[in-house]
């Protein structure tokens, strides 16, 4: 592969080039999925589509739709279009109970993957002089190795940090000259605020870029991160249903992510309706893989809102962009870089004494650390006369969120009705993170 | 002889105390004594008053948790080593005191203490058999009430 850089490549490839190389490659992965996964060939069977007569993208409304509960109702291998002896990694998703996503790689997968995240490492400037700090975690979490390699195809100097540690860190920041950090942003924040605490002048630094995803943070957020550090923040986006990390990334305009056309291709439905909407108009994005061997995906509907920019970008890329990703379409949430949904609150509240108590999740930020805080109504049933009866009861509420998330929360006991109810779905996060 | 004693639950946060209390007070209920036992984060505030059925149900109304506990009342003499006396008696029973706490002074050289035991009969037995008086619930409230 030849080094990405940021003026040429395939990110610049001619439109009308990039759209035909996208129509054939939606044919054969749509071959590809319908003879090598049963999920695929029972839905376009369902759907009426004739998979060896596919056009192409005219066509990519006619394909059905895969959520996330076919990835965890296939669990472990169902989706897998490859035997295991083709398989050269395997990723798992984070915080879940029960049973994680499961993605898988070939060998062709794992260069792919490296490609698209070299390629945005060089959209934000970086080249093969620079020293990358990635702390983002090694292991089944695909931001980890995702950064790694790309990093590494990009001929870059990699120090696989990893998560934690943050004296340590800040220590390989300052002595081995790093350039770019890769960590999420609530990570960073910490890291400002431990590094002031140690007396660490910035603008000694060589540090220039943070490379922050995993989580949404906000323009407000970049904008401080930027004055108060001296360095460039860049997004990153993706996730592990379609590749890991490296999906889309912003150029150095900072104005939407680039989505690496050529191997994603990118849609705008109406979460309601299923209906396709046009560049612009803002919706559920959809993402469907183009050269995925092990794993492919067809129309994975990714719950998170957005829009497809109309306009070209001044930086001259022709993969179009999206905007930046600030909500979902459904009520998870993310607390360092960990996916909750309610539900899996709900689920670890019942296992603790079987019945489900009005409940209610407030998450804050303490020096860049987030915080949640479960706070449950008490009844009658449950109110004991004796304080360490109480104390236990929070005690064993808190050990369940923590066995089920992987995270400490602080759990408090409320008076009934202090919890406000609401009609239809009820507000169970109350999210006070200054994103 | 047991005595019914209300237990609330109540967020440990400026403004919680005075609902409860003041929902009693607009009822025209007497507490005979209380205790309130503090964590960091929430406090349980139990109430000794005759009229606890009343009570029970006014501080419901008002929203609130309401358990009904029963307790002992036990009487003491009112000088240095009354409690430790009692207490001899029961450690002697090898009963266990989860908490206590007193009625304000009483005439006659007495004090009234409440006391929750981790096994209220086993308490009564060893208590009387030692001589030591454990008030009926006639003569907590006293006439006046």
């Amino acid at each position: 592969m030849k080094r990405p850089s940021d003026n040429g490549g395939p990110d610049f490839m001619p439109r009308q080039q990039l759209d035909a190389l996208q129509s054939r490659r939606l044919c054969a992965v749509v071959r590809r999925a319908y003879e090598n996964v049963a999920l695929y060939r029972q839905r376009m069977d369902n759907a009426g589509v004739n998979a060896e007569r596919f056009r192409g993208a005219e066509q990519i409304a006619s394909l059905p739709f895969t959520v996330k509960a076919d990835l965890r109702d296939s669990y472990p291998f169902g989706l897998f279009a490859r035997p295991m002896r083709d398989v050269v990694r395997l990723h798992a998703s984070s915080g879940t109970t029960g049973k994680p996503i499961v993605v898988a790689y070939t060998k062709r997968d794992v260069e792919v993957w490296a490609e698209v995240v070299a390629r945005a490492l060089a959209s934000f400037g970086l080249h093969a002089g620079d020293v990358i700090q990635n702390s983002y975690g090694y292991g089944l979490f695909t931001g980890g190795l995702g950064l790694h390699y790309g990093a590494e195809a990009l001929g870059a100097t990699v120090i696989p940090a990893s998560g934690g540690n943050t004296d340590r860190q800040i220590m390989v920041m300052r002595d081995f000259g790093v350039s770019a950090i890769c960590c999420t942003p609530s990570y960073f924040l910490h890291l400002m605020e431990r590094a002031n605490e140690l007396g660490v002048d910035w603008k000694s630094l060589r540090l220039r870029a943070g490379i922050f995803g995993a989580e949404p943070w906000t323009e407000a957020m970049r904008q401080w991160i930027q004055q108060t550090s001296g360095i460039r923040a860049y997004d990153i986006y993706g996730l592990s249903e379609i590749i890991g990390p490296g999906v889309g990334a912003e150029c150095r305009e900072q104005e939407g992510l680039h989505i690496f056309e050529d191997h994603f291709y990118p849609e705008i439905i109406d979460p309601v309706t299923g209906r396709p909407l046009p560049d612009g108009e803002e919706g559920e994005l959809v993402l469907t893989t183009l050269s995925k061997e092990a794993m492919p995906m067809i129309r994975y509907r990714t719950r998170d809102v957005t829009t497809i920019y109309a306009e070209p970008c001044p930086c001259g890329r022709t993969i179009r962009k999206i905007r930046r990703i600030l909500r979902r379409s459904d009520d998870m949430f993310i607390i360092r870089g960990v996916n909750v949904f309610p539900s899996q609150i709900e689920t670890a509240l019942l296992a603790v004494d079987r019945t489900l108590p009005h409940y209610q999740i407030v998450l804050t930020r303490e020096k860049g650390l987030d915080q949640i805080e479960i706070r449950i109504e008490v009844t009658a049933e449950m109110f004991s006369d004796r304080v360490s009866a109480m104390e236990n009861l929070q005690s064993r509420i808190a050990a369940q969120i923590e066995r089920t998330l992987g995270i400490r929360a602080a759990v408090s006991l409320v008076e009934p009705h202090t919890i406000q109810r609401s009609e239809g779905k009820a507000k169970r996060v109350i999210d006070q993170r200054e994103m | 002889m047991k005595i019914h004693q209300l237990s609330v639950f109540i967020e440990n946060r400026p403004g919680h105390l005075s609902p409860p209390i003041k929902a009693l007070a607009a009822a025209g209920i007497n507490i005979a004594t209380l205790s309130l036992a503090d964590t960091k984060q929430f406090g349980i505030l139990r109430i000794v008053t005759r009229q606890w059925e009343k009570a029970k149900q006014v501080l419901e109304n008002a929203g609130l948790v309401v358990s009904v506990t029963e307790v002992l009342a036990i009487e003491a003499p009112d000088r240095p080593g009354g409690l430790a006396d009692v207490l001899t008696v029961v450690e002697a029973a090898g009963v266990g005191v989860d908490y206590l706490y007193a009625f304000a002074e009483q005439p006659g050289g007495k004090a009234v203490l409440v006391f929750r035991f981790d096994d209220s009969d086993r308490a009564i037995d060893a208590l009387t058999a030692a001589g030591v008086n454990v008030l009926r619930s006639v003569e907590v409230y006293g006439d006046g009430d």
